[in-house]
């Protein structure tokens, strides 16, 4: 999980690139704050080769990365 | 995702081009030439207009800097994107907002006037892009080694409307015009486009900013750090469109020299610009960005925003701007460049955005061990 809430771009997906250099995770959960943190984090994910789903919570979003 | 990703694009190229026509308009319309939509040179007019500063050619109460916090502002209301926040490291990012400010205008210009420079052949500029760059890689260096100013929270909503209802403020001061608000009677800050027009396009520059996330830092930092170029291609948008518009109304001039308020002193349109670029990749974003996050209702934005409005004060006020090449009353060229004291504030800028970038990077590895 990344929590990357609070932080402006491009720390979002930066804390998220660096989780998938360091774990290659098959599937990672990133809670973000900002329309603009869920676009990234979206095209960063899908460039990867993610398939990145998105769903709204009370403070943000919730992707999931899965592979 | 493919079809998003191909309209996200197409919103960044689009801004990027009605930046480029609203410059090309608002200098039409009496803006100085080559500044057109400058953040670092408006809100220093807006300084000088409040007498934060006492520099007589350059006080005017720009109605494009509200303009773009209230157009961003009114967008996100309507797209329900307005969220107020706030709390990561205020004082810093009024710090950082003020080295930027004091980098710009030794340049003479924020990275979106240096864009516009360029697209009117300002080889001044052409040359600070490289400084520009580089500091954007520096920025990024440090983001990779964990610079964080950590993150923000939820704030109440009276935060994350504090700068829209400045720029409301701002606005309502600038329309009534009361006496003590100064008004430059010659130079840049003489020159501008009827005020009711300049907000308007204002607003719209705004929204689309807001929406498509247009930032010249970004566009440069997104490649360098991820190989994505979405951001760049608005970059790109805007110096075509400028210089089409240029070559079409004839005022394309491919030169170092006379130039509209530009000087030729290399170097320290290099540093300057470096200072820029590296400061705003740890800030988030260009001086534009910070404005539409400010109507975004990110507090923390704001502040950068106020830092860069003192910044432009304290550059004034002790002689650190650059001064722009001119010609004498015997109609020789003079060239223009920085101070000595300019050229200080400039080298302790970088100190201090470097202090500031290896400090922060520190922090967060104590945490994390």
């Amino acid at each position: 999980m990344v929590d990357a809430r609070g932080y402006l771009c491009p720390m979002p997906v930066i804390m998220v690139q660096k989780e998938v250099k360091k774990n290659t995770p098959r599937t990672l959960e990133v809670l973000v704050d900002d329309a603009c943190a869920k676009e990234n984090v979206t095209r960063f994910g899908t460039s990867q080769g993610y398939k990145v789903t998105v769903k709204e919570t009370d403070d943000g979003f919730k992707l999931t990365l899965t592979k | 995702m493919k079809k998003l990703n191909g309209k996200v694009n197409i919103l960044v190229i689009i801004s990027g081009i009605a930046v480029g026509i609203a410059a090309l308009v608002l200098t039409f319309l009496g803006n100085p030439k080559n500044m057109g939509f400058c953040i670092a040179c408006f809100e220093r007019d807006i300084a000088g207009a409040l007498s934060l500063h006492s520099a007589a050619k350059v006080q005017y109460m720009r109605p494009e800097i509200m303009g773009l916090i209230l157009g961003a502002f009114i967008i996100a209301l309507i797209t329900k994107e307005f969220k107020p926040k706030a709390g990561s490291s205020p004082a810093t990012r009024f710090v950082l907002g003020m080295a930027v400010m004091i980098g710009g205008l030794a340049f003479l210009g924020c990275p979106l006037r240096m864009v516009i420079r360029i697209g009117g052949g300002d080889v001044n500029a052409m040359i600070a892009l490289l400084g520009f760059v580089l500091g954007v890689f520096i920025g990024t260096v440090f983001l990779k080694r964990g610079f964080t100013m950590q993150r923000a929270y939820k704030a109440t909503l009276v935060e994350g409307s504090t700068m829209p209802a400045v720029a409301v403020m701002l606005l309502i001061l600038g329309i009534t015009a009361p006496a003590f608000i100064k008004i430059s009677v010659e130079g840049p800050g003489s020159m501008h486009a009827p005020f009711f027009i300049a907000l308007v396009v204002a607003l719209v520059i705004g929204a689309l900013a807001q929406k498509s996330r247009l930032c010249m830092v970004g566009g440069v930092r997104d490649v360098i750090l991820f190989g994505d170029f979405k951001l760049l291609y608005g970059f790109v948008a805007i110096i075509i469109t400028i210089v089409i518009g240029n070559l079409i109304m004839g005022n394309f001039n491919l030169s170092m020299q006379s130039q509209p308020i530009a000087h030729s002193s290399t170097l320290w349109n290099v540093l300057g610009m470096m200072i820029v670029g590296w400061g705003s990749v740890l800030l988030g974003g260009c001086p534009l960005r910070q404005l539409v996050l400010a109507g975004e209702g990110n507090g923390d934005c704001a502040v950068t925003v106020f830092g860069m409005i003192v910044g432009a004060a304290v550059s004034h006020n002790f002689g650190l701007a650059g001064n722009p090449d001119s010609t004498n009353e015997l109609g020789e060229y003079v060239v223009g460049g920085i101070s000595n004291a300019g050229k200080t504030a400039v080298i302790i800028c970088i100190a201090i955005v470097l202090i500031i970038s290896v400090l922060n990077c520190k922090k967060e590895a104590k945490n994390n061990g």
